[in-house]
């Protein structure tokens, strides 16, 4: 499903990214670790065909990534760190709004369905500025998922949630791993996505320093690990 | 058109968010109707003196209630990272540069809709002879100025300083707009001016050049 | 790392520079002869107008040079950007400040919306909002890209800002004297010519030291980074 090969990037002077290599295959899901400034979000903005890798190529769905490409961009969707959404319109409106920019049919039954998924109904007509942040990640990734992309991409999603709304995310990422969705998962925490995963990575100064099937290993292992490539590239 | 229904959708979330918070708009009124009392206050003059100068006291009360406007237009976006929001979506991304425009031209309207004539009120002055060069030249500078400023609002929006830096930026660009439209609109109000078609051709240029090369660095303004 | 490359080309621009604006002093100062209305002040014409021509010359490079950045993403384009917009400052206020001081022994005026010295002037207020961007932005690749799409816009504007004001001016009843109506007597061409090859050289002189410091000065910044470690 994503093909990436050599991918660097630079920023200014900086070499943000220096030659990453990964596959992810179609309802793989896959975790991504590492330091603050290791790269991270940076490659999920390239997946995202936000930005344009100064050198490296990828493929998406079988297609070359262009970052003008809008056929390619309804099949990804995103979670930020940030919601994404307009406090000064309602639940529902921003639903419809974004709903209406990707073309989904039968919209209007879309947005109730989702708006169940993640039990935000009672507040559907409610101003998102009035929402705790809990509540909006929760609007959000109903927002990422109205288009009903095949790829998910999710950048740190569990920062500063409480814990409804961090069960509800968790039980909406077994979700989407069990439908065979395509997840990229950006993460600091090993509680959070390590057992759904199918690959975990670990980025370190911008290269993949290590990668692993989580499901052969315990996550002390995959801890250890992670605490060791810290050290080696120092 | 798919384009023009993304077009209209976009539309319809910057109207619906802006009526919601009604800051902008509000503010943008109660700005030039104070300017437009403060002038009438600051300024004692027999009425045909004030003919000379009233083009002038329009525009430049039009241009800094404008200016308020426009800083607000993208600093909007900058909450919860909306902008990003929009560069993800299947739309060209100079779609919302003009989704800004429009909106930014509606705002400027309704603010001319209700200011202009106080300013005609307020000095006692007869209403313009010329009404529909008025009307036009009215059209045409706002529009010079609001396709800059939109613009130069999304450049200022991504630095620290952008509500000193816009007025700072914008300004000498608009230079050229603002003296044709004082020039035109002082003929239409009834004193002779001559080449008055020529300014008219000017904004014309103006506004397709700054409209047209606005849209092809719109993309570069956003690169992420 | 930045070889010395073209070191004898630079010496030979350097010492070029040095002797024609000691020529272009002498025959401006010395040489040319006092004008008969206006005196030795119109030997500020000179300079007046060289500084003129290169304002707009370092202008031109600007927006060149910021087309360039967008479309090949190098930064040496931005570094010469932004040399040729501080140089171009320089010659542009030199422009501002002795128009009035001619202007104001022969006409009784400081300021006389002279369409080339007005547009001069907004080109000064562009070239400062040029400045102020740059300064507003911290991050280097941002602050390169802004003010590149900046300088594209601003340069764009300078002949339209010309020719609204040349229409107004001349076609506004009361227009006063234009600068441009200045004969020059065969003996003064000399003065004329070298005062502008002088300061041609002068520029491209300031260019090539500002932007070796600039690129010294980015390089010292990547090798910090190389060898401390990213901040």
């Amino acid at each position: 499903m994503i093909v990436a090969q050599g991918l660097t990037k630079r920023i200014g002077s900086k070499q943000i990214l220096k030659g990453i290599d990964f596959e992810i295959r179609p309802g793989e899901f896959v975790s991504c670790f590492g330091p603050n400034g290791a790269g991270k979000s940076t490659t999920l903005k390239i997946l995202a065909l936000l930005s344009k890798p100064t050198d490296g190529e990828l493929w998406i769905d079988g297609q070359k990534a262009d970052t003008a490409n809008p056929v390619l961009r309804r099949k990804i969707g995103v979670i930020s760190h940030n919601s994404l959404l307009y406090n000064n319109l309602t639940a529902r409106e921003n639903l419809l709004f974004y709903g209406q920019m990707y073309e989904v049919p039968h919209l209007n039954n879309r947005v109730a369905e989702l708006l169940e998924d993640v039990g935000l109904v009672h507040v559907a007509n409610d101003l998102v500025g009035t929402f705790s942040r809990g509540m909006q990640q929760r609007l959000s990734i109903a927002r990422s998922l109205i288009h009903d992309p095949p790829i998910l991409l999710m950048d740190e999603p569990f920062t500063g949630l409480d814990e409804m709304a961090k069960h509800i995310l968790n039980s909406i990422l077994g979700k989407l791993s069990a439908s065979k969705h395509t997840v990229f998962l950006i993460t600091h925490n090993f509680d959070q996505g390590l057992e759904q995963s199918d690959q975990a990575l670990i980025l370190v100064s911008g290269k993949i320093v290590f990668r692993c099937q989580p499901q052969n290993m315990t996550q002390e292992e995959f801890r250890q690990h992670y605490l060791a490539s810290q050290g080696a590239f120092k | 058109m798919k384009v023009v229904h993304k077009l209209y959708i976009l539309l319809w979330k910057e109207l619906k968010t802006e009526s919601r918070a009604k800051e902008v708009l509000t503010s943008m009124l109660v700005f030039s109707l104070l300017v437009v009392t403060t002038f009438g206050f600051a300024l004692e003059l027999p009425r045909d003196e004030v003919g000379k100068i009233l083009p002038g006291l329009i525009w430049v009360t039009l241009i800094f209630a404008g200016l308020l406007g426009l800083n607000r237009s993208f600093v909007a976006e900058k909450q919860n990272d909306c902008l990003l929001g929009l560069m993800l979506c299947p739309i060209d991304r100079s779609l919302i540069y003009f989704a800004k425009t429009i909106t930014n031209l509606v705002l400027m309207g309704i603010v001319e809709l209700v200011s202009v004539p106080l300013f005609f009120i307020m000095f006692n002055y007869p209403m313009p002879q010329k009404t529909g060069l008025f009307l036009l030249i009215l059209a045409l500078g706002t529009y010079c100025f609001i396709a800059v400023g939109t613009f130069l609002s999304a450049l200022a929006a991504g630095t620290r300083t952008s509500e000193i830096l816009l007025p700072v930026l914008l300004i000498p660009l608009i230079i050229p707009v603002l003296l044709s439209a004082v020039l035109v609109t002082q003929h239409a109000l009834g004193s002779s001016i001559a080449g008055v078609s020529l300014y008219l051709k000017l904004l014309a240029t103006y506004a397709v050049i700054f409209t047209v090369l606005p849209a092809l660095l719109f993309d570069y303004l956003l690169e992420v | 790392m930045t070889q010395p490359k073209n070191r004898l080309s630079e010496k030979l621009l350097a010492w070029f520079t040095f002797f024609s604006v000691w020529i272009a002093l002498y025959l401006a100062l010395v040489y040319a002869p006092t004008e008969k209305t206006m005196g030795d002040i119109q030997r500020i014409f000179y300079f007046h107008v060289a500084s003129a021509w290169l304002g707009m010359f370092a202008f031109l490079v600007v927006f060149v040079a910021s087309i360039l950045y967008l479309v090949k993403k190098e930064f040496k384009w931005d570094i010469m950007a932004q040399t040729s917009a501080e140089i171009g400052v320089i010659f542009t206020t030199i422009v501002l400040v002795t128009g009035p001081l001619w202007a104001r022994p022969i006409w009784q005026t400081w300021w006389s919306w002279d369409p080339r010295l007005t547009t001069t002037l907004i080109m000064w207020f562009l070239y400062l909002a040029y400045g102020r961007i740059r300064k507003a932005i911290p991050e280097e690749e941002k602050r390169a890209r802004y003010s590149a799409i900046y300088g594209i816009l601003a340069f764009t504007d300078v002949p339209i800002v010309f020719f609204a004001i040349r229409w107004w001016r001349t076609m506004h009843p009361g227009a006063l004297i234009t600068s441009s109506g200045v004969g020059l007597a065969p003996d003064m061409k000399p003065a004329f010519f070298l005062s502008l090859i002088a300061f041609t050289v002068l520029y491209f002189y300031l260019m090539n030291k500002s932007y070796r410091v600039e690129r010294l000065r980015i390089e010292l910044k990547t090798l910090r980074e190389h060898f401390i470690g990213d901040r």
